[in-house]
């Protein structure tokens, strides 16, 4: 039978923290498990599974910077150049020094957050728009620091080509088989999310968003949380560096300009700020739009557009499209499509008993 | 004057002119900070956007005076629309809702702006040739004396306006304290729509220098990444302190430029004002004349 509730029972905090409120939310991850695990690997078709796959780096690099604005009220316009520290540190451990993914991944993690933690450390003293500003330096200065370093970039192109990522002899060469490396670390970020904000860590990073002056009173230490936020935040952006790495087989600079940090902005805005799910929904639409918007202007657009035009209308197109949607999203829905997706379902979760 | 001291006055004179120009752009950024509290991170998208006017307008055969006055009526339209669509919904909402709305506004700018006005970049000649003019031992293109002294003119004309007129005093007022100032009368909403008006004409103005210095498209509004190291070192609420963050930043800049690029492989021009930036923001970051009012952690 269906399982129906009729209100809010909780008795104890266990209950209001768990990470299933409903048992049939057990049931909805043991299909969800399913799906991904077994049955699209099998039947999609690997230009789908590409697709897939770019949105799975995008999760893990946006559910970082949730940690920072959602939740934590900070903002960095720095995002893309954390990615790029990590993806630089991947690359070059993995190229110079030969070591594996599991060694090049956590490292290039751990240096963005070093970075991110430099970065973050004017929000001690400044918030709101210094810090925005301090971050925009710190993208600006990352990236040029990368472009002029030989010891970073690897050379005139700036770009350092990486081998497939490598587990006891099995190499993940092929989308199919890159999707299960992606899906995973996709997973492990989600749930890691999903436990940090319900833990005293994430609650102290709420309160710290909320009232910061409040929080200090509670006995919150505020210096250490934002420093921490920004550390977990540029972490995520650092191994999502390094994911982008593995996948193109290439950490290449451009990949992670400024344009980028607001692509990342744009996707927990449209999903919802602090919330995990809506960070997944974000990363989805904003991955899926380029594409989307790709595959309608070859279609449609050729019929005013040449080829060569081509390439400028749809990046412009894009562009233009994201900006629309971001102030779209913070004027008439400043949760996202979390919200969206909420409204639905409360709306199904008592129907057709709606009152 | 030895080789040594007249390389170093080329520098100085031609960064204090880009610096010049450099304030005018960051006097709208100020302008409607001051006022309105708002931050605009789409201001190097305004000088794009006026640029790319300026340009089409010529493009039908507009004398370029004519192009200057529809740049300037379009960017007042444009950037008082802005502020009735986008920023009055997000009165008081959080700081961060506000700056992410002027980047999306930034990135509508960058999308749509080439694609309605074309994508090339095009030139934007001003009647005033392209003969160095000589200062001393040293001489500067006219783009850039041009651009300066338009720069200078709005300085004077802004004193002017906020120490002498009528309108100019209420604005203070506005931005001194929004509940007070309605409490004597003065329409706020009026002025903050002024306050985006003037920072539209400002803009305009930047885009037609800019634009000739530069040529036309979207790298234009690349110029506004070098606005927030201006107002920083400024103040981000000082006129006074928008001409001299942008001189400053103009010198640095250029003398980084000529100094340290031969070691280093070029570029500095673009990292230099932001570490000087850091700096501030680390020792002062209310800026050389900027108001202590900066909210502490």
């Amino acid at each position: 039978m269906f399982h129906r509730e009729s209100g809010v029972f909780k008795t104890s905090y266990g209950a209001d923290m768990a990470l299933y409120p409903l048992p049939i939310a057990k049931w909805t991850v043991v299909v969800l498990a399913l799906i991904f695990v077994v049955i699209v690997p099998l039947t999609v078709h690997e230009y789908y599974l590409s697709i897939l796959n770019l949105i799975f780096i995008a999760i893990v690099g946006a559910l970082g910077l949730n940690i920072l604005v959602g939740y934590t009220g900070q903002i960095s316009i720095g995002h893309g150049a954390f990615m790029s520290v990590g993806a630089y540190t991947a690359a070059n451990l993995a190229v110079k020094l030969g070591l594996p993914f599991w060694l090049t991944l956590p490292a290039g993690g751990l240096m963005a957050a070093l970075i991110g933690v430099i970065v973050g450390m004017p929000s001690l003293r400044i918030k709101g728009l210094y810090l925005a500003i301090a971050t925009l330096a710190g993208q600006l200065i990352i990236e040029w620091t990368i472009n002029h370093v030989p010891a970073i970039s690897g050379g005139a192109q700036a770009s350092i080509e990486v081998g497939r990522p490598n587990l006891f002899g099995f190499t993940f060469n092929t989308q199919g088989r890159l999707y299960f490396f992606l899906l995973f670390f996709a997973v492990v970020a989600i749930v890691a999310t999903l436990n940090l904000v319900r833990s005293r860590i994430g609650r102290a990073f709420v309160a710290v968003r909320d009232q910061d002056i409040a929080a200090e009173i509670i006995g919150i230490n505020i210096y250490r949380y934002k420093l921490l936020a920004f550390a977990i935040s540029s972490f995520y952006a650092g191994v999502c560096g390094v994911l982008y790495t593995y996948y193109f087989g290439i950490a290449n600079y451009e990949q992670f300009q400024l344009i980028v940090s607001i692509d990342y902005l744009a996707m927990i805005i449209i999903g919802g700020l602090g919330s995990v799910l809506g960070t997944i929904f974000g990363a989805i639409f904003v991955t899926l739009l380029p594409i989307v918007i790709r595959i309608f202007m070859e279609n449609v657009g050729s019929l005013f557009f040449t080829t060569a035009e081509m390439a400028n209308v749809i990046s412009g197109l894009r562009l233009g499209v994201f900006g629309g949607l971001i102030i779209f999203f913070l004027i008439v829905e400043p949760e996202g499509l979390n919200r969206l997706w909420r409204n639905i379902r409360s709306y199904f979760r008592v129907w057709p008993f709606s009152y | 004057m030895s080789e040594d001291l007249e390389f170093a006055f080329a520098l100085v004179l031609s960064g204090a002119s880009i610096g010049l120009m450099y304030s005018l752009i960051a006097l709208g950024f100020v302008l409607v900070y001051k006022a309105t509290d708002a931050i605009n991170f789409a201001q190097g998208e305004f000088v794009m956007l006026a640029g790319l006017i300026v340009v089409t307008a010529l493009g039908f055969e507009a004398p370029l005076i004519a192009a200057v006055v529809v740049v300037v009526l379009a960017m007042i339209g444009f950037s008082f629309g802005l502020e009735k669509v986008v920023l009055r919904p997000l009165l008081g909402r959080p700081v961060v809702a506000v700056i992410m709305a002027t980047i999306g506004v930034a990135a509508v700018l960058r999308g749509w702006g080439p694609l309605i006005f074309g994508i090339e970049t095009r030139n934007l000649p001003l009647p005033i040739g392209d003969e160095p003019i000589a200062i001393g031992p040293a001489s500067l293109p006219p783009i850039q004396v041009v651009g300066a002294a338009v720069a200078l003119l709005f300085f004077v004309v802004f004193n002017w306006f906020f120490k002498k007129s009528r309108m100019g005093v209420a604005m203070r007022a506005v931005a001194d304290n929004q509940q007070v100032a309605q409490a004597m009368g003065i329409n706020v909403e009026r002025y903050f729509a002024l306050a985006w008006a003037m920072a539209g004409i400002v803009s305009a103005l930047g885009g037609v220098v800019w634009g000739s210095m530069l040529g036309v498209d979207v790298q234009l509004a690349l110029v506004g990444l070098k606005v927030f190291p201006v107002v920083i070192l400024g103040g981000l609420d000082s006129i006074g302190g928008a001409l001299v963050g942008g001189l400053i930043i103009g010198i640095v800049e250029s003398l980084a430029a000529g100094y340290l690029d031969p070691y280093v492989g070029g570029g500095t021009k673009d990292f230099a004002p932001y570490v000087l930036m850091i700096l501030v923001l680390m020792v002062r970051p209310y800026g050389i004349f900027g108001r202590r009012q900066i909210e502490r952690v």
